[in-house]
């Protein structure tokens, strides 16, 4: 027998709220883009439970670009981390307050 | 068994998601990211999708966290992270507003509010062929343009991290280097 389909949405809601709180709760800006990630694959999940529930390949090929844009947005991202410590010596999100008036 | 499979996957995509936000050190949370997303591959096989399954593990497991890993190597921030909190009622509040999402999130799971999208159905999941096959031609097919536009994003990611990483020459003036500190 198969689980249904709430469990799976559940899990993913779970998991999302336990990436929205990492991103708000870790100052390492490192640890936040793990969050991000973790929030992303929770939406993953949900995409790929609703294209079963709704037998709609269409879920399951978002899932594919969604990869494809994470994988740039964590090359970008690490970049500036990259760029950002040479300059500050540090990869905590409160040091970052160049623009602060 | 597949009730088994399940409880056991999504127990250890919760457990370490947790470890991820919790861990002190940042390879922990690294490492904690891998276990997530192995466990979250194993419920993709569950609910027929495995394409994706392989996919996540290959580029997740394989590209991302290994590429996580060596910023953190790279850059050293493995010892400690700054534990005075400048905002002290911050995490209290992060924390609250983490308890309103999931009660949110889990309340319209429970409900039948969300039913919008089904007259968007396109090609159909089930069938004879495989899960790969079916993918590759609704990708090719229905979502050519945004698969062509992705390799754009891509390229353009490749050369935005060159850009961003590159070291300015010596006799470069450095007139980006918008507060003029030292190097």
């Amino acid at each position: 027998m198969s689980v249904d389909t709430q469990y799976y949405l559940i899990v993913a809601a779970i998991l999302f709220t336990v990436g929205a709180t990492g991103v708000l709760v870790r100052r390492n800006a490192l640890v936040m883009f793990m969050c991000v990630e973790l929030m992303l694959n929770a939406v993953n999940l949900t995409f790929v439970t609703f294209a079963r529930a709704l037998d709609d390949i269409g879920g399951q090929v978002f899932v594919f670009f969604v990869l494809v844009v994470a994988a740039a947005e964590v090359v970008v991202g690490l970049a500036i981390i990259v760029a950002i410590f040479r300059k500050r010596q540090g990869a905590t999100a409160d040091d970052l307050n160049l623009l602060k008036g | 068994m597949e009730t088994v499979v399940f409880l056991l996957a999504a127990t250890a995509a919760v457990v370490s998601a947790l470890g991820v936000v919790m861990a002190r050190n940042p390879v922990h949370s690294a490492l904690s990211l891998v276990g997530t997303l192995f466990a979250v591959a194993v419920l993709f096989v569950l609910q027929e999708a495995h394409f994706l399954a392989a996919v996540q593990v290959i580029v997740y497991a394989g590209a991302v966290v290994v590429l996580f890993l060596f910023v953190i190597m790279l850059l050293g921030v493995d010892r400690h992270e700054m534990l005075d909190d400048p905002l002290p009622f911050q995490r209290p509040l992060a924390l609250a507003a983490g308890a309103v999402a999931l009660f949110g999130l889990l309340a319209l799971v429970g409900g039948t509010v969300a039913t919008g999208g089904f007259s968007a159905r396109g090609p159909a999941l089930s069938g004879s062929e495989g899960n790969v096959e079916r993918i590759a031609k609704s990708l090719f097919t229905d979502f050519i343009w945004p698969f062509e536009i992705t390799s754009v994003l891509l390229v353009i990611a490749v050369v935005g991290a060159i850009v961003l990483v590159r070291e300015g020459r010596p006799g470069e003036a450095e007139a980006e280097d918008g507060d003029g500190a030292p190097r």
